[in-house]
């Protein structure tokens, strides 16, 4: 009985619920014409439908859960169990190979001492899921036993509801927290195992960075993880580079579009500049290797400057900054939009001209959402990892030139979880301490840039 | 047809409208009004709501380019040149002829600042301490000084409506107009606030030539000494404030005063 089915059939419940207690009301309405119901029937419908389902859901959830577990602790119980081996990888895979077969997701077990295991998780697995069943199926009645007892022609099922959808809205909105914070703690874990081989200090402050996924990693002598070239690599290409290109392209492009633009220009360039978010960044990352960069060799070559690499942090800048571009430019349009018209108006009217208004009424009032809209944009600067990884290069270079190469944070983690070297290497583990990093830098930005808002913003109402 | 009083030849004419029709699209908002904005007087636009007195006093700094779909035909003229002459730099006409709107529309800055933004991107003032006086005179001018002189960094957005509706008319009086447009100033005020302003208006009238569009016959009557009467996008009749109130020679005016309609 797999989850979806046990909440295919809470909902079918719910609506059999929901058909009842309506029916009830209408029954109280003709049993008395005079009186009048304190909600409409359909009210009494979803407050018995809502007490069916969302308990017998939220089991189901658990249960989904739960019962793997419950099934393994019952076939281990049993005698054909006594023959595993004690702990390590030939235990796991019997169990899984038997498993596979109980489930019928594979023929027949490879190794035959598994064999004697299927026929307990056949079992288990069965009786589980009659558990499980006959659970889900108890829970629903109960609540909506409960549930449609209390229905009186006065009972106010309208405010009832209300309440449910509430706390609904609100665990949806929890649901986004849990996931950051589940983020942070499985990345802090692998952090902390990191920090236990590498110094933190060494790894915050140090400016070499050479890891090698292969090395012994009991002896990992040669092997530095200075993460300052890597954090400068990232500012320089994603904070600075980009946002050179960024910032000032996005912002014309809305104060063009919001002050200036004809509605019918308006109303295909803004669409327009929306399609750039929207290409997928393995795109860009193709459009800066190709042809962005070598360009940009070429150029300075010609220009006498022999040493620029064909990899330089200047082209993956550069297209980051494009990519970024629509970002900047939809938040600050919606909030120069967003300036009351009697502001511009009232600068107008005293012969200030457009552009004296935009630079000394509209943005000031719309720095809020302007800031916003690049804090955003540097987030994803920051995180962003394809282009990068296309475009720059690998090499860790602690260097002011745009025209060298140098890596990114992004593009050092994909470097160290796709090698070869085991989940417990430092190299690997690495990987999580960057992830982790990256992830304050970002939310201290965040916060630091909600502050400074908050700070120099012009509030109009 | 216009009925213009013919007891008006005691005056000057500071802006002259001659036969001006506003299209907003296809829709005619102003039908062919004719009308002489004396100097150093307040003349007040009265008419039910859409009878186009504002837009037509739009018409007299061109704030109705700012709106796409307007267009203004006839001729207006400042002191004889005409304002829709293509070669008129718009910025210097709304320097001279400023405007208050009908909801104040304080900028988001300190109270100081919102009185020195015309001044700065004008130029009128060398140096802070200039600049610090510009700011004191047009608050007293505007009878806020002293209600504010101790707050002056405070954001404009932070008084009250009705200290915020002087300080629009201090911000505008900084620039140092001719022409003062009002766009019924009052309507988003108490009438404590009210009376103020209108104090206030009665004051500038003999530096600034003011015009006032307001719903409020009795306002009209207090302030002006000049009163046109638009009905359906036409100036009805123009005369004496005093006239038009108690002698007025068209009947719809006469309907309109007595509360018949409007």
């Amino acid at each position: 009985m797999s989850p979806a089915i046990l909440l295919l059939l809470a909902l079918a419940l719910g609506l059999a619920g929901w058909l009842a207690a309506r029916g009830r009301a209408w029954t109280f309405k003709r049993a008395q014409p005079g009186v009048r119901l304190a909600a409409l029937p359909s009210y009494h419908g979803w407050y018995v439908a809502l007490w069916i389902v969302i308990p017998a859901v939220l089991f189901a959830i658990v249960w989904a859960a739960l019962s793997p577990n419950l099934v393994l602790q019952s076939v281990l119980a049993s005698p054909a169990a006594a023959d595993l081996p004690v702990f390590g990888l030939q235990r796991q895979t019997m169990l899984a190979e038997a498993r596979n077969v109980a489930l019928g997701n594979s023929p027949a077990v490879f190794n035959p001492a598994a064999a004697g295991l299927v026929e307990p998780f056949r079992s288990a697995i069965s009786f589980y899921n009659w558990i499980g069943l006959a659970a889900t199926l108890v829970i629903a009645f109960l609540g909506g036993a409960f549930s449609f007892l209390r229905l009186r022609p006065d009972f106010t099922a309208r405010t009832r509801v209300e309440k449910m959808v509430m706390t609904i809205l609100l665990l949806a909105s929890l649901v986004a927290i849990l996931t950051t914070i589940g983020i942070v703690a499985s990345l802090v874990f692998e952090t902390i195992r990191f920090f236990g081989m590498v110094s933190p200090i060494d790894f915050l402050f140090g400016a070499q960075w050479n890891p090698d996924p292969m090395s012994n990693p009991l002896n990992p002598q040669g092997d530095r993880y200075g993460a300052i070239p890597l954090f400068w690599g990232t500012i320089f290409i994603g904070a600075i580079i980009a946002m050179i290109v960024a910032i000032p392209l996005g912002l014309m492009s809305a104060i063009y579009l919001t002050q200036y633009a004809d509605p019918r220009v308006r109303a295909w360039v803004k669409p327009a500049l929306e399609i750039l978010a929207g290409v997928p960044t393995v795109v860009y990352g193709y459009f800066a290797a190709l042809t962005i960069a070598p360009g940009i060799r070429d150029i300075a070559v010609s220009l006498g400057i022999s040493n620029a690499s064909s990899e330089s942090a200047l082209a993956a800048g550069l297209v980051m900054g494009v990519m970024i571009i629509p970002f900047v430019s939809s938040m600050a349009d919606d909030s120069i939009a967003a300036v009351p018209g009697a502001m511009r108006d009232g600068s107008l009217a005293m012969g200030a001209t457009s552009s004296e208004t935009i630079r000394k009424v509209m943005i000031p009032a719309a720095l809020p959402g302007i800031v916003a809209g690049v804090m955003l944009a540097v987030s994803r600067a920051i995180g962003e990892t394809m282009i990068v990884v296309m475009a720059a290069s690998t090499a860790a270079n602690l260097s002011a030139n745009p025209l060298d190469s140098m890596t990114t944070v992004t593009v050092q983690i994909v470097a160290m979880l796709t090698g070869e070297g085991s989940f417990d290497h430092p190299a690997t583990l690495s990987a999580f301490a960057l992830g982790f990093v990256l992830f304050l830098v970002t939310l201290g930005l965040n916060f630091i840039a909600l502050r400074v808002v908050k700070r120099f913003r012009e509030a109009y109402e | 047809m216009t009925v213009v009083h013919d007891n008006l030849e005691d005056t000057e004419a500071k802006m002259r409208a001659h036969d001006v029709n506003v299209f907003y699209g296809s829709k005619q908002a102003i039908d062919s009004v004719s009308i002489d904005i004396p100097q150093k007087y307040v003349t007040a636009f009265i008419g039910p709501s859409g009878c186009g007195k504002s837009t037509f006093l739009r018409c007299l700094n061109r704030m109705n380019d700012t709106i796409p779909a307007a267009r203004v035909e006839g001729e207006i003229t400042l002191d004889g040149e005409n304002i829709y002459n293509p070669k008129l730099d718009v910025v210097q006409l709304r320097a001279r002829v400023g405007m208050v709107f009908q909801k104040p529309n304080p900028f988001p800055k300190s109270i100081y600042e919102n009185i020195a933004y015309g001044p700065k991107i004008h130029g009128f003032a060398e140096g802070k301490d200039e600049l610090d006086a510009i700011v004191e005179k047009s608050l007293r001018r505007a009878g806020l000084w002293e209600e504010v002189k101790d707050r002056l960094t405070d954001s404009g957005t932070a008084l009250s409506g009705g200290q915020q509706q002087r300080l629009c008319i201090a911000r505008a009086i900084a620039v140092d107009p001719e022409v003062i447009l009002m766009d019924e100033p009052c309507s988003a005020l108490d009438p404590i606030a009210t009376a103020k302003i209108e104090e206030l208006i009665a004051d500038l009238s003999g530096r600034y030539a003011i015009v006032i569009v307001t719903h409020s016959m009795q306002q009209a009557a207090r302030v002006s000494q000049r009163t046109a009467f638009f009905h359906l996008g036409k100036m009805v009749e123009y005369g004496r404030t005093s006239d038009i109130f108690t002698n007025p020679l068209e009947q719809r005016t006469q309907d309109y005063i007595t509360g018949r309609y409007g």
